[in-house]
């Protein structure tokens, strides 16, 4: 039988960045490949050659033992690749159908069919158990819907080689076993699958072989069988790395960030936090657990001054801070790591160090009067590359060359060295390798040590458990539960994610 | 909001209409038939821009374009002595500039600005160098009476007797709209324009369809010079389309680079230029010469200022395509 993909001998070099070296590698008919790596390993790059995005600067492609020209996208679309980015390829201004049938429409006369390609959209949602609404338009959706949508366009088409990458950062843990399960179908009926994720757990579960790069060559090939996460980990990123969080009992004291009586609208103007109250001390972590798309996006916004609050107040300090102006919410000490790193943390033209300094780039240090010292910026800039590992080539760079995980480690960076009293984590270690979680993990305790009030929102319940020194339940947009960190539950915090009423609160 | 401020401008004007036709039926039939020809050159001119711009494309070169063609369509209609063969060769020298255009701007990643400069001040270099006195053509393109529809109350007046241009021009536009709203090419274009990476992952070429649409582009540019050297006009001066390339792109953003949007605002464009003609006509006004010329840029500054920031280009415009900064 002969192998869906070949690839022999790839490599390929961004100016000094050696992003793909040697590498060579090959799925068979009916096999799940998981690619492991860290952060900048070069998972990405290697991908994006074999779909024709990036133009190797050497080695062979083949599929199904024909050589593909570099660089031919469409050529390779055609001999059955199909790829779900890690960055969506979406139009955002356009309906989920019209992305959905882009490049392959159905036509009559020469005229696209709508009707029909609406029914296709939801007879495809329903196939594979991925819930979307055919006429919302991209950039008004989450980033999950959005992931969902990523999908299932390389999904409708019938493919034979199927390529994720990172398909699941965004995903709850129930849409992500749904999609597992896809996957499985999928290599039975034959499909090849390339699959690069972080999770371990994932790999685990439904990998038949498993192949780690580092530093853009490939470090090693094997099986779930004959390995266990702790030596993935370790495969990966060269050294031991410590899978669950360490940290000592915290010192909590007053109350720094207050919500009160909060109610927010999500975009279709529907009520999605509903009169919501909480507290966080100086010194903890406040988890908020929640199946996504019960307010956790709503409350983050409103509290950080990206949406309106309808009614409620927010306090830091004691103080009230003002709706819908984020630059002041952040000057009244509040630290802001957004979900969408992309569409909010970062302004992809913009050198990472401006990125860094993005909300005091007009302040002491970083400006002197009217005038930006950019001396001060590049020095800052240099510095944090440094100390959060970021691997770039230069923090000079722009922010678009960074790899997914850099990009988020970017964010964090900008939002944790400042020191703020209040810090909004959502989703801190999305898309981030397990060194990296360690990492970032780290931190936001150190944070919460030197006496900041953390509030945590993370589809990872067990994210949530490990760092939380009290971990809340939303469901619906309200906590229907608060427990202190000793003696939660996890089934009972499942049972109350899910909606079902809880023994205490 | 939107809808709702186009059915209010679109009910005002029946209203108004309806008002004026029954004061003085002849006088406002003649006045909304003369706000054609003002509205035709700028309306297709605006379609070039919204043909370029939706797939990524800024062309501020639609003047040169037109200021060329209307140049090769006089000259080598006078010399060949036809008209037709006139048109043909406006059209052929659109083409032509959209290719250059295309070549500077998606092959060799020029700045688009400075792109499309680089085309203004070729044609007017060009056609006042070349240009020489003393020549005319055999006619210009005589006006069609169409049949049934000439004969309808009230509208039939105003929408026949116009040139086989002005009716090519109405039918592409509204082909336009259909194109780029319903049909596959269309919405490739759109999502080369808005977001080029996701049509290139969906196998659209981004280079081939900013190509074609550029070039086609360019032959409706040939076709707008080509209207006003050998319809509306008759005749070639130097500087010729006096600045119509340029409204035109206000145009284009006041329609929201919608082919009927842009053709609504061309022809608001042309009917205040017919009133303002038919107000010195009758002598209700007495404004120097000069004030009325003006009236065009004034509108722009104005419609500029009005839809500034409240309208959304589409996202990709002015940016080369680059496959590895995905
Ligand atoms: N367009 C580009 N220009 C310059 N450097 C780039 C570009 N794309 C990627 N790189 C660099 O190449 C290296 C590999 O990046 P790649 O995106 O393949 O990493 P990755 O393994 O996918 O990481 P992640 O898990 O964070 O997504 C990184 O150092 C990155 O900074
Ligand atoms: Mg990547």
């Amino acid at each position: 039988m002969t192998n869906l993909l070949d690839v022999e001998g790839l490599s390929k070099r961004f100016g000094t960045v050696q992003a793909n070296q040697e590498i060579s590698l090959s799925v068979k008919p009916g096999e799940i490949v998981a690619l492991l790596g860290e952060n900048g390993a070069g998972k990405s790059t290697l991908v994006k050659a074999v779909i024709g995005l990036v133009k190797p600067d050497s080695g062979t492609i083949r599929v199904k033992g024909q050589e593909l020209p570099y660089g031919d996208t469409a050529g390779a679309i055609a001999r059955g690749i199909g790829m779900v980015h890690q960055h969506f390829q979406l139009v955002p201004v356009m309906s989920v159908t019209e992305n959905l049938v882009l490049g392959d429409e159905p036509t009559r006369f020469g005229f696209i069919q709508m009707q029909k390609a609406r029914r296709e959209t939801t007879e495809l949602s329903k196939k594979y158990g991925l819930a979307i609404d055919g006429d919302a338009i991209i950039e008004d959706l989450p980033v999950g819907m959005a992931q969902r949508v990523e999908i299932l366009k390389a999904l409708r088409r019938d493919v034979s080689l199927l390529i994720l990458d990172e398909p699941t950062a965004v995903l709850t843990p129930q849409e992500t076993d749904e999609l597992l399960e896809v996957l499985r179908n999928l290599a039975k009926k034959g499909v090849g699958i390339l699959f690069i994720t972080h999770k371990l757990r994932e790999v685990m579960a439904i990998a038949d072989r498993v192949v780690v790069l580092r530093n853009g060559k490939l470090v090693g090939t094997t099986t779930p069988k004959e390995s266990s996460e702790s030596q993935l980990a370790q495969m990966m990123v060269g050294r031991e790395v410590v899978l669950h969080v360490e940290k000592g009992p915290g010192h909590p004291t007053g109350a720094a960030l207050e919500v009160r009586e909060l109610e927010v609208l999500d975009d279709r103007k529907l009520e999605a936090v509903k009169g919501l109250s909480l507290q966080v001390k100086a010194g903890e972590i406040l988890g908020i657990a929640g199946v996504e798309g019960n307010g956790q996006r709503e409350l983050v916004e409103a509290i950080c001054g990206m949406r309106n609050r309808r009614r409620g107040t927010v306090l830091v300090a004691g103080k009230e801070v003002p709706n819908l102006k984020p630059h002041e919410v952040h000057a009244a000490g509040v630290a802001h790591i957004p979900e969408d790193r992309e569409r909010h943390g970062l302004v992809a033209s913009y050198s990472i160090s401006d990125n860094l300094v993005l909300n005091q780039f007009d302040q002491e240090p970083y400006a002197k009067g009217w005038i930006r010292d950019l001396d001060a910026v590049a020095r800052n800039g240099e510095e944090l590359v440094k100390r959060y590992d970021i691997r770039t080539t230069s923090a000079s760079a722009p922010a678009s060359s960074l790899s997914g995980g850099n990009k988020q480690k970017t964010v964090v960076a900008r939002e944790l060295s400042q020191d703020l009293p209040v810090v909004v984590a959502a989703q801190p270690t999305r898309g981030v390798d397990v060194g990296s979680i360690e990492f970032i993990h780290k931190q936001l305790i150190s944070a919460r040590d030197r006496g900041a009030a953390v509030l945590l929102v993370s589809a990872e319940l067990d994210e949530i458990l490990s760092l939380s020194d009290r971990v809340a339940v939303l469901y619906g947009g309200k906590i229907v539960a608060t427990f202190d960190s000793k003696n939660a539950n996890r089934d009972e915090i499942g049972r109350l994610m899910a909606g079902s009423q809880g023994s205490r609160s | 909001m939107r809808f709702r401020l186009s059915y209010f401008v679109i009910i005002t004007s029946i209203l108004l209409f309806a008002y004026f036709y029954s004061q003085n039926s002849i006088v406002t039939s003649s006045v909304v038939f003369t706000a054609i020809p003002f509205a035709l050159p700028l309306a297709l001119a605006a379609m070039v821009g919204v043909m370029c711009e939706r797939t990524g494309i800024v062309n501020i070169g639609i003047e040169g374009t037109m200021l060329v063609s209307a140049f090769t369509a006089f000259f080598l209609g006078a010399i060949l002595k036809n008209i037709s063969a006139g048109l043909f060769v406006g059209i052929m020298t659109g083409v032509l500039v959209g290719l250059l255009l295309s070549v500077m701007t998606i092959t060799w990643k020029m700045d688009q600005i400075i792109a499309g400069v680089i085309i203004n001040i070729m044609a007017a270099g060009i056609t006042s160098f070349l240009y020489r006195q003393n020549y005319s053509i055999p006619s210009t393109f005589t006006p069609i009476d169409i049949p049934v529809i000439g004969d309808i109350p009230v509208v039939g007046p105003i929408i026949s007797n116009h040139g086989p241009i002005t009716y090519l021009g109405i039918i592409f536009i509204f082909g336009l709209w259909v194109a780029l709203y319903k049909t596959p090419w269309g919405l490739r274009s759109r999502s080369v324009g808005e977001h080029p990476s996701s049509a290139d992952t969906a196998g659209v070429s981004v280079v081939r369809l900013r190509y074609i649409n550029v070039t086609i582009a360019g032959a409706v540019g040939g076709l707008a010079g080509s209207y006003l050297a050998l319809e509306a006009v008759g005749i070639f001066e130097r500087g010729f389309t006096a600045g119509k390339g340029f409204t035109a792109l206000a145009i284009m953003i006041f329609g929201r680079w919608n082919p009927l949007g842009a053709f609504a605002a061309a022809l608001f464009f042309g009917l205040s230029q017919a009133v303002t003609n038919q107000l010195m006509i009758d002598e209700v006004v007495q404004i120097p010469q000069q004030f009325v010329t003006m009236l065009p840029y004034v509108l722009t500054i104005l419609i500029l200022a009005i839809s500034a920031g409240k309208v959304r280009p589409p996202a990709a415009e002015g940016i080369p395509y680059e496959k590895e900064k995905v």
